[in-house]
């Protein structure tokens, strides 16, 4: 497996934007309710503070801070991205399916339909050692989650 | 550096170490003969753990192949020669060193040895408030108002201990702070290290920046204030001349899989004076003279300190590699290995936005470097030098402290041993080069 198989486009090009980075200042929506979860990967120093705000139902907002390597940080922005609109239920079953892809060692192909540009992390599942780079916000989001909603 | 000592007359016969030579020398590791993701391995991570010669890996198995038996006990023939080769890896290794065979005790690895120090010395408070052994114990325990002396540039494994000793006695854990170059500040060391100071403990030489601590200056601080001196020896051991004695600590630790032999085994020195007083660590079997139902009484050193069936096979394959260190010669290895690290820093400095930790290219360093990448996090940089085959260390390489006052989290390290050629060196540098282009910084 190449490098670049590894680093997809889509990857390099969140770890640079950032969707939904910075939570001083990006205030919740009025009326949603708030979790936040802040999460830590001792081995790395990867560290993400992520919230979570929830109205009616649906995720309206996605915000965190975070320190760390460009899978970890471009796994946050993706996640943020996506998360806005989805139901609560929605937004657990893609967590579910992203865990699911990621612990595979590569056994489990993404779905493109559910998971949309997450699917681009398919490939990190076949690096032990980076898989949880993948996770930490995605494991925040789900401790946010059960939180606000 | 005192801590390079003259090297004996038949080192000093042989030439200077080569390209030619490290050639040669990698023959006897096989593990670095492969093909990792389409290129020939690079291998710099021995400064985590470092790879097995034939003649180690031929020595444990020659072990289990003929002489496999728990030693010390049992009076058959097996049993008689394995114990015969424990004790003969001991003397080789106390001799590689410049210890005496009973101050050498074998450990799991260096962090085991330094917890045994640090409960060793808390076991001592509590033995000597009971009138229990030695008079001279009542000088070894620790008691609040006391202090324990670190550096800042400490591997967790010769802080935590400390740390934790601190807590268990009451006693203060002070430290001696880093300059911007990757020294001690040796006009602080002067201020920190005073009367109050029972316990002083220190890296030789520092696992991420690279910097060779000045040993005697701070040994003569420790004396003037008549505080032991805990050395750790896990970067220096394998890398370079080790005299105990020239250095006059009272203790010193490292761990076998940094110098070519298996994982699993180390050695604590300890000066015979203080290792036959300090109360045990690990008790249990082989380490005492009389048990009775209530309690019992223990052996000298080493057997104090090395309760249970003892790792036999490592010891023996840890004698065989200081043997492999000793006949290639630590003082032509260590300038080798030097002349690596200065290579590095230099390539790495001409390279924009890298900013290396430590000693400048130019000045005294082991033979490693760490460093960061800006823009580009050390996981990306040890995972982009992996797809060209190249090993690295990335994270705070067990040194949170002195990251956090680098300002930094993690950065990704390169470090040599006597098996890498400047070609090595060489194809890092190139890579390096690359990083921050193919991350867009």
């Amino acid at each position: 497996m190449s490098l670049d198989q590894l680093y997809q486009q889509i990857i390099l090009d969140h770890s640079k934007v950032r969707h939904g980075s910075g939570l001083a200042g990006t205030d919740a929506p009025e009326g949603a309710t708030t979790g936040q979860s802040h999460q830590l990967n001792p081995v790395c120093g990867d560290e993400v503070t992520l919230r979570v705000a929830v109205a009616d139902g649906k995720v309206t907002q996605v915000s965190w801070d975070g320190a760390g390597c460009s899978i970890s940080m471009a796994s946050a922005s993706v996640l943020s991205e996506m998360a806005e609109g989805m139901t609560v239920p929605e937004l657990h079953q893609v967590i579910d399916s992203f865990r699911d892809v990621l612990r595979s060692r590569g056994k489990i192909a993404a779905d493109p339909e559910l998971l949309g540009d997450a699917a681009a992390f398919e490939g990190v599942a076949r690096y032990a050692a980076r898989v949880k780079c993948a996770m930490i916000s995605w494991v925040a989001a789900e401790d946010a989650l059960n939180q606000a909603a | 550096m005192a801590v390079v000592s003259t090297p004996p007359t038949l080192e000093r016969a042989l030439p200077v170490m080569d390209n030619a030579e490290v050639l040669r020398i990698r023959n006897d590791f096989p593990v670095l003969d492969q093909v990792v993701n389409g290129h020939p391995l690079v291998y710099l991570d021995s400064g985590a753990t470092s790879q097995n010669p034939l003649s180690v890996i031929e020595a444990e198995q020659e072990f289990y192949e003929q002489r496999n038996a728990a030693v010390h006990r049992g009076a058959h023939h097996l049993a008689v020669e394995a114990t015969e080769v424990f004790e003969d890896a001991r003397q080789t290794v106390a001799d590689f060193i410049g210890a005496e065979y009973a101050e050498t005790v074998w450990t799991s690895n260096a962090t085991e040895g330094l917890n045994l120090l640090s409960y060793a010395f808390s076991t001592a408070g509590l033995w000597a408030a009971q009138g229990r052994g030695d008079a001279g114990l009542k000088e070894l325990a620790l008691k609040p108002g006391d202090e324990i002396v670190v550096t800042e540039m400490e591997h967790h494994a010769n802080l935590i201990p400390w740390q934790e000793l601190a807590f268990r006695t009451g006693a203060t854990l002070r430290y001696i702070p880093v300059d911007d170059a990757g020294s001690l500040r040796m006009d602080v060391a002067a201020e920190v290290i005073g009367n109050r100071t029972r316990v002083l403990a220190f890296t030789h030489a520092s696992n991420v920046l690279g910097t060779i601590n000045p040993v005697t200056d701070l040994v003569g601080l420790a004396r003037r204030a008549g505080a032991l001196v805990v050395l750790d020896a896990c970067q220096s051991a394998p890398h370079l001349p080790l005299d105990v004695k020239a250095l006059d600590v009272d203790f010193a630790v490292f761990s076998g899989h940094k110098m070519l032999a298996p994982t699993g085994i180390g050695v604590l020195y300890g000066k015979q004076e203080l290792l036959d007083i300090l109360p045990p660590f690990l008790t249990g079997g082989s380490m005492i003279t009389t048990v009775t139902m209530e309690r019992a009484e223990y052996l000298p050193a080493p057997q104090r300190f090395e309760a249970g069936t003892q790792r036999i096979s490592q010891a023996v394959a840890l004698a065989a590699a200081a043997n492999y260190l000793t006949e290639t010669g630590l003082a032509r290895i260590h300038e080798w290995e030097a002349g690596l690290g200065q290579r590095m820093v230099a390539g790495l400095e001409s390279i924009p936005g890298i900013r290396v930790l430590g000693p400048a290219a130019g000045q005294e360093r082991i033979g490693l470097a760490a460093f960061d990448v800006d823009g580009v996090h050390a996981h990306d940089v040890g995972q982009f030098l992996d797809s060209r085959g190249i090993a690295v260390r990335v994270g705070h390489h067990c040194a949170q402290p002195l990251h956090r006052k680098l300002g930094l989290t993690a950065t990704t390290r390169a470090s040599a041993y006597l098996y890498n050629t400047t070609d090595d060196v060489d194809q890092f540098l190139d890579a390096v080069a690359g990083v921050r282009a193919y991350f867009r910084a």
